[in-house]
């Protein structure tokens, strides 16, 4: 155990407040039954464990399993044997997953962009808005936006496109296959968990084209959305941002998005 | 979490203890996900939410009885799927587990 992790009780809670108030990707695990309820262990990815669960190769167990649920943004209670063994059901761990917020990328500084930065702000995303026209992609156009990024698509995947996962979205919005393609093409090889891109379905007949001459394949394009979101009739900018993050909710938990009336079983 | 942060450094800086109140796992439907919180300062003022408002009242209940040492950390479980032991239901038909210890760490 390193000196950090034995620093005691103390303190805990101030490095949790403080990871979440940075918005660091932080894991707090309690046990919450038997004589030892209430023993706590903070992991961070990189940093030294805190505090202890009361036994060594307990804390190793649950710090690795701590930084996978980071990784999937998944709280629940775990259950081990006395000294971390798996399939026994002596101690029930609940971690409590503070992962970083998911990011969307919006190429295309249009008005549907203005609509879709709002609606992803209210679901808790990171919003980036890039475009390479200087004078559509402006803070004061999307102040809503996190990040305002004057660049090609493809320039901006460069930089970014490796901390994207599975929880993150990239939304293609010009229209424009010049910046279209390039987009599509950039995010392809990213971890990146939904990628839609908008149009009629005739401007996407012509857009796979280019997409093909460019190498994509069938199975890339299987991954593109498009024409993107949900079919709920939505129309305008506002509307069709519903249709979009309604389709990224639903692409996250395998529905199908029915009517929940027309439906039977849980809800969650 | 992130919303009871600053009641309770409100709280800790005038010197309250507090106890804090957490969702850790939910059976059928429920309001609030695991990791949903809810914090009591001694005074019974309260920040954050664990479901819909049906079960608070009852959290703040076992809360007060914590800081007040008629009760140790553990796991509180509200619903009617149980048995009648659960006086508190929540109107949707689930049932909430939550974990409460004093915020002392």
């Amino acid at each position: 155990m390193s000196a950090e992790s034995n620093r005691g009780s103390a303190g805990i809670y101030e490095a949790f407040r403080d990871a979440i108030r940075a918005e660091e990707p932080v894991a707090l695990a309690t046990i919450i039954d038997g004589p030892d309820a209430g023993a706590k262990l903070l992991v961070q990815p990189g940093e030294a464990a805190l505090g202890t669960l009361g036994d060594p190769d307990l804390d190793r167990v649950v710090a690795r399993d701590a930084l996978g649920m980071l990784d999937a943004g998944i709280s629940e209670v775990r259950h081990y044997g006395q000294h971390g063994e798996a399939r026994q059901m002596d101690l029930s761990v609940f971690v409590e997953c503070h992962a970083r917020r998911p990011h969307m990328v919006i190429f295309g500084a249009v008005d549907f962009t203005r609509a879709l930065a709002s609606q992803a702000k209210l679901l808790g995303y990171r919003v980036t808005v890039c475009d390479a026209r200087e004078v559509f992609a402006t803070k004061r156009r999307f102040p809503m936006a996190d990040e305002v990024v004057v660049d090609w698509p493809n320039r901006l995947l460069d930089r970014i496109g490796d901390d994207l996962g599975p929880r993150d979205a990239v939304c293609v919005l010009t229209h424009d296959h010049k910046f279209d393609v390039p987009a599509i093409v950039g995010a392809l090889p990213t971890r990146v968990g939904y990628l839609g891109a908008m149009g009629s379905r005739t401007t996407h007949e012509k857009r796979t084209e280019r997409l093909r001459e460019a190498g994509v394949t069938d199975e890339d394009l299987e991954r593109v959305m498009a024409p993107i979101g949900l079919d709920i009739g939505g129309r305008t900018p506002e509307e069709t941002a519903v249709s979009i993050v309604a389709e990224i909710i639903a692409s996250h938990t395998g529905r199908q998005a029915p009517r929940l009336r027309d439906g039977e079983g849980r809800i969650h | 979490m992130d919303e009871i942060l600053d009641d309770i450094d409100r709280w800790q800086a005038a010197g309250q203890r507090v106890a804090v109140a957490r969702v850790v796992d939910i059976e059928g439907s429920g309001p609030r996900d695991p990791g949903a919180a809810m914090a009591v300062n001694e005074e019974g003022e309260v920040a954050g939410s664990v479901s819909g408002g049906c079960v608070e009242g009852a959290v703040v209940g076992e809360a007060l009885e914590l800081l007040g040492g008629r009760r140790g950390p553990g796991i509180t479980t509200f619903g009617y799927s149980d048995d009648e032991a659960f006086a508190v239901g929540l109107t949707c038909g689930g049932t909430i587990h939550l974990f409460v210890d004093e915020l002392d760490w």
